[in-house]
C-alpha cells in the first residue's frame, strides 16, 4: 500500500519528535530545580522576557479591550443587552484574550529571540565551549529562560488584564456613554477569582511553552545561518500552536464540570 | 612497568554520522608533557576526534583513557571533574558574544573554579597580558575583535584555569603568516610555562613542525603514521609525503568531478 507508507512514516517521525522534546523538557526542568542556579542570569532573563515585553503586551491588551467593547455594543444592541458589556469585556479578557494574545505576542518576540540566540551559540560552537568549561548549558542557558518565562508571563498577563479592562472602560465611557461608576461596579461584581486565576495559570503554562520551544529549537539547530533561521521559525510556529492547543485543555480543566 | 602511562590513550575509536564513517578504529597515545600534532585534510575528522575526547560527541565504540580513567560515557559531576583538566581553543575561537572579553577569559575561573569576580578578573587580565592583549581589550565585546585577537582571547581562555591538557583546533587557520607565527610562539610559551600536555590539530605544516614534539597523520579514519617531528621528512609513507608537500597527485584522491 504505497499511500499508507508516508502516513506511517510521518506518524513515526511525529512520535520520535515528541519523545525527543519530552526528554529535553524533563532534563531542562530537572536542571531548574537542582543547584547550582544562577540568580544573576535569571534576573537578566526576567528583564528581557518580562519588562521588555510590556509595551507590546500592553498595546495588544488596550486595543483588544477597546474593540471588544465596541463590537459587543453593536452586537448586544440588537437585543437590548448593552448593559452586559462590562461583563463580556472582563470575562473575555481575563479568561481568554489576555493570556492567549499575550502568549502569541511573547512567542513572536521572546521565542524567536531565544531560538536565534541559542541557535547561534550552537552553530558557532559556543555551547561546546560552555560545556568544556565545565558549565552545563542546560543550567546556564536554558533553566534561567524557562524560570523567567514561567514566572514573568503571569505578571505580564495580570497587567494585560488591567490594561484590557481599562481599554473597554475608556471606550464604554467616552464613546458609548456608560456611567463610569456603574461600569466599574458591574465589572468588579461580575468577575470571579476563578476567571483571573485560570488566566494566570494559562499564562504560566504559555510562558513555559514559549521559552521551552525557543530553547529546544535553538539548542538543536544545525548548519549555519540557515539552520538558525529555521530554528527561529519553528520555535514561533510550534509555540503558537501549542498555546492554542493547551488553551483549550486548560479551559476544559477549569470550566467543564 | 616500562614506559610511563600516557596522559591520553585512545584505542579503536569509531565514530560515524549516519552512513558517513569519520573515525574508523583510531589509536593514539599522548604522553605526559608531550605536544602531539595531528595533521590531516579538511573534513578528515580532526575536530571530531577532539570532540570525542571532550565528550561533546559520543563514539560508537572504542576507549579513551585520560590519566588511566575511561572517559567515554562519563556524565555529571564525574565528567566535570575530568573536564577541569582540559583547556580548549576552538577553531572559530567560540567566544561568548554576550560577555565582554575579560569575562570570556575568566569564565572557567568564575563558573568552574568558583572564584570571586574581582579575583577572576585579575587572573584574566594577567593571562591576557601573557598573550599580548592589554587591559583595555578586556572591556571590548568579542564582536569588536579581529581574527588574530579572537584567537588570542580564545588562547587566554584555554589557559586561564592552568589546565593539565590543552587542545588546539587549527590555531593558525585563517590568519596571516605573521600572526600565525605569533600564535605558534604563544602556544609553545603557554604550554611550556604550564608544563601542560598539548594535542593540536592542523593542516598547516609550518605550524605543525613548530609546535610538535610528535606528529600523527589522520587519514581515512585512522592514524596512518606517527613519529617524532624530525622524522616527518623521511617517513617513507606516500600519504604523508603527499600531504607535507601539498601535491594534488598521489594516493590521497580528492573527489573532484570533471567540469
Ligand atoms: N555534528 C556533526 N553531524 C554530522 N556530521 C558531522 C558533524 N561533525 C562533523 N561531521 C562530519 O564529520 C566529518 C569530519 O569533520 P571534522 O572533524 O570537522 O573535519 P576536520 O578534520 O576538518 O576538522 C565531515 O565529513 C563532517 O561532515
Ligand atoms: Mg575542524
Amino acid at each position: 500500500m504505497p499511500i499508507l507508507q508516508p502516513i506511517g512514516r510521518t506518524f513515526l517521525r511525529f512520535l520520535e519528535a515528541t519523545g525527543h522534546l519530552s526528554l529535553f523538557a524533563a532534563t531542562a526542568v530537572g536542571h531548574c530545580v537542582r543547584p547550582p542556579i544562577y540568580p544573576r542570569l535569571i534576573g537578566r532573563q526576567m528583564i528581557a522576557i518580562g519588562y521588555y515585553s510590556l509595551p507590546v503586551v500592553g498595546l495588544t491588551a488596550i486595543f483588544t479591550g477597546m474593540v471588544l467593547a465596541l463590537q459587543s455594543y453593536t452586537g448586544f444592541a440588537r437585543f437590548s443587552a448593552e448593559s452586559a458589556i462590562p461583563n463580556v469585556v472582563v470575562i473575555s479578557i481575563t479568561r481568554e484574550l489576555g493570556p492567549v494574545l499575550a502568549g502569541l505576542m511573547v512567542a513572536g518576540r521572546v521565542g524567536a529571540a531565544i531560538a536565534a540566540e541559542i541557535g547561534t551559540m550552537r552553530v558557532t560552537e559556543q555551547i561546546d565551549a560552555l560545556d568544556t568549561l565545565a558549565t552545563n548549558p542546560f543550567k546556564y542557558l536554558i533553566a534561567p529562560r524557562l524560570i523567567a518565562g514561567l514566572t514573568m508571563m503571569p505578571i505580564l498577563v495580570l497587567i494585560a488584564d488591567i490594561i484590557g479592562v481599562f481599554g473597554g472602560y475608556v471606550v464604554s465611557i467616552y464613546k458609548l456613554g456608560f456611567n463610569p461608576y456603574v461600569y466599574l461596579k458591574h465589572t468588579i461584581d461580575f468577575v470571579e477569582v476563578q476567571d483571573v486565576v485560570s488566566g494566570l495559570v494559562k499564562a504560566g503554562v504559555f510562558g513555559f511553552l514559549v521559552t521551552l520551544m525557543g530553547c529546544y529549537h535553538g539548542y538543536n539547530s544545525k548548519g549555519g545561518a540557515e539552520g538558525v533561521g529555521a530554528a527561529t521559525t519553528n520555535a514561533v510556529v510550534s509555540a503558537s500552536i501549542l498555546i492554542l492547543c493547551f488553551n483549550y485543555f486548560i479551559t476544559e480543566m477549569f470550566f467543564a464540570r | 612497568m616500562s614506559a610511563p602511562a600516557p596522559k591520553i590513550r585512545i584505542r579503536g575509536l569509531h565514530k560515524s554520522f549516519k552512513k558517513n564513517v569519520v573515525l574508523d578504529g583510531l589509536d593514539l597515545d599522548v604522553g605526559v608533557g608531550e605536544s602531539v600534532v595531528v595533521i590531516g585534510g579538511s573534513g578528515s575528522g580532526k575536530s571530531v576526534l577532539l570532540k570525542c575526547i571532550l565528550g561533546l560527541l559520543r563514539p560508537e565504540s572504542g576507549s579513551i583513557e585520560v590519566d588511566g580513567q575511561e572517559v567515554v560515557g562519563l556524565a555529571g559531576r564525574e565528567r566535570d571533574r575530568v573536564l577541569r583538566k582540559f583547556g580548549m581553543l576552538f577553531q572559530s575561537a567560540a567566544l561568548f558574544d554576550s560577555l565582554p572579553v575579560w569575562e570570556n577569559v575568566a569564565f572557567g575561573l568564575i563558573q568552574g573554579a568558583r572564584k570571586d569576580r574581582d579575583q577572576a578578573k585579575e587572573i584574566a587580565l594577567d593571562k591576557m597580558a601573557a598573550v599580548g592583549l592589554g587591559p583595555e581589550v578586556g572591556e571590548l565585546s568579542p564582536a569588536e575583535l579581529s581574527g588574530g585577537m579572537r584567537k588570542r582571547v580564545g588562547l587566554a581562555r584555554a589557559i586561564a584555569t592552568a589546565p593539565e591538557i590543552i587542545f588546539f583546533d587549527e590555531p593558525t587557520t585563517g590568519l596571516d603568516p605573521i600572526m600565525g607565527d605569533v600564535i605558534n610562539d604563544l602556544i609553545i610559551k603557554c604550554v611550556r610555562e604550564l608544563g601542560a600536555t598539548a594535542l593540536s590539530i592542523t593542516h598547516d605544516m609550518t605550524s605543525a613542525r613548530k609546535i610538535a614534539d610528535r606528529i600523527a597523520m589522520l587519514y581515512d579514519g585512522k592514524i596512518i603514521w606517527a613519529g617524532p617531528v624530525a622524522e616527518i621528512d623521511s617517513s617513507g609513507n606516500a600519504y604523508v609525503e603527499q600531504f607535507i608537500h601539498g601535491r594534488a597527485e598521489g594516493p590521497i584522491e580528492m573527489q573532484v568531478r570533471a567540469i
